[in-house]
């Protein structure tokens, strides 16, 4: 019936019930303590009560913006300033978060949403919840629990039941309520999400600052990343190419002393010019490589990545789909993070093949690379994937890993870009 | 043996030029662009061209895509693909046509003069000169796949030489081990490989290439 299942609507039903006692309970707890805790403030206590207070708050609207997504796919972004990292310890920190929840808009929605989620938010759900109880009530009335009444009518909803006639009449609405229930359990706890999205997401200017924080955060990283960069060149020019070059000088002016002298020496001291200058060679290749791929500046992206599957000891086929040239930025980008996802196969996949799918479609790269190895790769940690993922933010570009235990794994990147 | 040249760095032109002087080549043309080197083609009749996979005004492969476009007007055209990296990817397009006669080394190989004119006449005779680390990569690509995997050391060794269009002498010479044994070291190949015995030196290791590029689908 209305593409929901009897079961759907019962568990509907039961986190109604579960979830509206809950938050009947813990909004006003958490709403009285906020308001006793602010108020506070102003007499000094507030500033060591209210940065916990406010953080259970945040807590406790991060859970229902879990359960909203887990239960009736309703996202709900979370709209929290982050906190600079530098906030001080002791008293002086205490002072300095108080100030920075105040000030956040973020936290004025949060206390106003607690007073609508123990108002409307539970009489929501307590509707979900009692379609299905009240209707059982109504056969329970029926079979004979009526009799309890007898000298005064018991009023099921707008039915005195004093008689088996009665009763039978409070079970047709009880059966009534059940299919109401059935039906709309589900629309009515998804319709309690829906208010409380309403309440606690970010608004636009909150959804600007959000935005721009995460650009400033990307713009750092990007910036890091580039310093380091050079940094490493650098050391490698200098330890590497350079250092050989200067040697292939040195043996140069001893063999023009010595080929008179000691043609023998001077031969062998040829042989080791030469040896220094071909390893010159192969770092500064090397280092080519690193910086930006030969085919790569020759061909583009499709054509780099075939090389680079070619290379890989594990059997990879490529497919690309490209109809033209994304940025060079661009371009070397969604390289080096196809570079790290084969990297990480062949390190850690354990996998027999590997499939590499480019193409291009509503102004997106997509690169997905999915192997039949072990599985259970995920991001954060401090892992391949997290660098991988920092290097994409820089273009606004996204990363996502679906990695079940025991495989496949796919790594998916998207990044937004025009193609010439 | 007359030879067109194409490079765009003028030291290492000039350099290729004396080079391949010194060794009584005569150079019909030394360029240092696509168009150009387009035209020589064109023009000239050389018997063997040499040519940088990067060229202005593209500086892209210009060098690799005038190469093709020349044998594709004049079949078994001898050209050596010189370049700053070799890419398996590159190899196999030089080696489609099967044609033989085609070369790709990394620059480097002109450190040892002789080896490298070895290979420029190796190539204009219509043989092969692969660059060892174009096997290398072929070979350990495919070591774990079964043919190549029973190879003993030795065998895989006299491959390798063999693919890069080594004679049996100078394999022999290389390996420090007489003529006869690189010859039933070469004929225990062909037969763990399942390929027909031939004479042909060029044939034998286009054949080789052949399979190995074929296997890797």
């Amino acid at each position: 019936m209305n593409g929901t299942t009897t079961r759907e609507a019962l568990v509907a039903g039961a986190r109604s019930l579960g979830l509206g006692v809950y938050a009947l309970a813990a909004s006003i707890v958490l709403f009285t303590l906020s308001v006793v805790s602010i108020s506070l403030v102003l007499a000094g206590v507030g500033f060591f009560t209210t940065p916990t207070v406010l953080t259970a708050v945040r807590k406790y609207a991060g859970r229902r913006r879990q359960l909203a997504a887990a239960w009736s796919d309703v996202l709900i972004p979370s709209p929290y300033r982050p906190f600079p990292k530098d906030v001080r310890g002791g008293i002086t920190g205490r002072v300095e978060r108080t100030t920075l929840l105040i000030k956040d808009k973020a936290t004025w929605r949060d206390l106003r949403w607690l007073l609508v989620d123990m108002t409307a938010g539970f009489t929501v759900l307590i509707v979900s919840a009692s379609l299905f109880l009240y209707g059982v009530m109504g056969f329970v009335l029926a079979a004979g629990l009526w009799r309890a009444f007898r000298h005064d009518p018991y009023w099921f909803a707008f039915i005195p039941v004093d008689s088996q006639l009665t009763g039978i009449l409070a079970a047709l609405l009880g059966a009534a309520l059940l299919v109401a229930g059935h039906r709309w359990s589900a629309t009515l706890l998804k319709a309690h999400f829906t208010l409380t999205r309403s309440m606690i997401a970010p608004d636009h200017e909150q959804e600007q600052a959000l935005r721009i924080a995460r650009l400033t955060e990307s713009r750092h990283d990007a910036v890091d990343t580039s310093a380091a960069e050079l940094r490493r060149i650098e050391r490698d020019l200098h330890d590497g190419a350079q250092a050989r070059l200067v040697a292939v000088g040195m043996d140069l002016g001893t063999i023009e002393a010595l080929i008179e002298k000691n043609p023998a020496k001077a031969k062998e001291l040829i042989g080791q010019a030469r040896q220094s200058s071909a390893e010159a060679l192969t770092e500064l290749r090397d280092l080519v490589r690193g910086i930006h791929p030969p085919v790569l500046a020759e061909r583009g992206l499709g054509d780099a990545v075939k090389a680079l599957a070619l290379r890989l000891p594990v059997p990879t086929e490529v497919a690309v789909d490209l109809p033209g040239r994304a940025d060079a930025p661009v371009e070397s980008a969604a390289y080096f993070a196809v570079s790290e996802a084969l990297t990480n196969v062949v390190k850690h996949a354990e996998a027999n093949r590997v499939w590499v799918d480019v193409s291009y479609g509503e102004g997106m790269l997509r690169v997905a690379v999915t192997d039949d190895g072990k599985g259970g790769a995920r991001t954060g940690g401090g892992t391949g994937l997290s660098g991988l993922e920092r290097r994409l933010g820089t273009f606004d570009g996204i990363l996502a890993v679906s990695s079940p235990s025991g495989g496949p794994t796919m790594v998916t990147m998207e990044i937004p870009c025009e193609l010439s | 043996m007359r030879v067109v040249l194409a490079e765009d760095l003028f030291l290492l032109r000039d350099g290729l030029v004396r080079m391949l002087e010194a060794y009584d080549f005569e150079i019909l043309a030394a360029v240092e662009t696509g168009p150009e080197l387009t035209r020589a083609f064109a023009e000239l009749e050389p018997d063997v061209a040499v040519v940088d996979v990067r060229l202005p005004p593209s500086h892209t492969d210009e060098g690799l895509q005038c190469a093709l476009a020349a044998r594709r007007a004049r079949p078994g055209l001898p050209v050596l693909v010189l370049s700053q990296h070799v890419e398996q990817l590159y190899a196999r397009e030089l080696l489609a046509d099967g044609t033989g006669g085609i070369g790709y080394l990394l620059k480097d190989r002109v450190f040892d003069a002789d080896q490298f004119i070895d290979a420029v006449r190796r190539v204009a005779g219509g043989g092969t000169a692969m660059d060892p680390q174009v096997i290398q990569q072929l070979l350990s690509r495919r070591a774990q796949d079964k043919p190549i995997g029973r190879l003993t050391p030795r065998e895989r060794e006299v491959m390798e030489l063999m693919a890069q269009g080594r004679s049996n002498a100078a394999i022999a010479a290389q390996l420090v081990v007489t003529e006869r044994a690189v010859a039933k070291h070469t004929s225990n190949i062909f037969g763990k490989l399942g390929l027909p015995v031939s004479d042909d030196d060029n044939r034998r290791v286009l054949a080789v290439i052949a399979y190995l590029d074929h296997g890797q689908e």
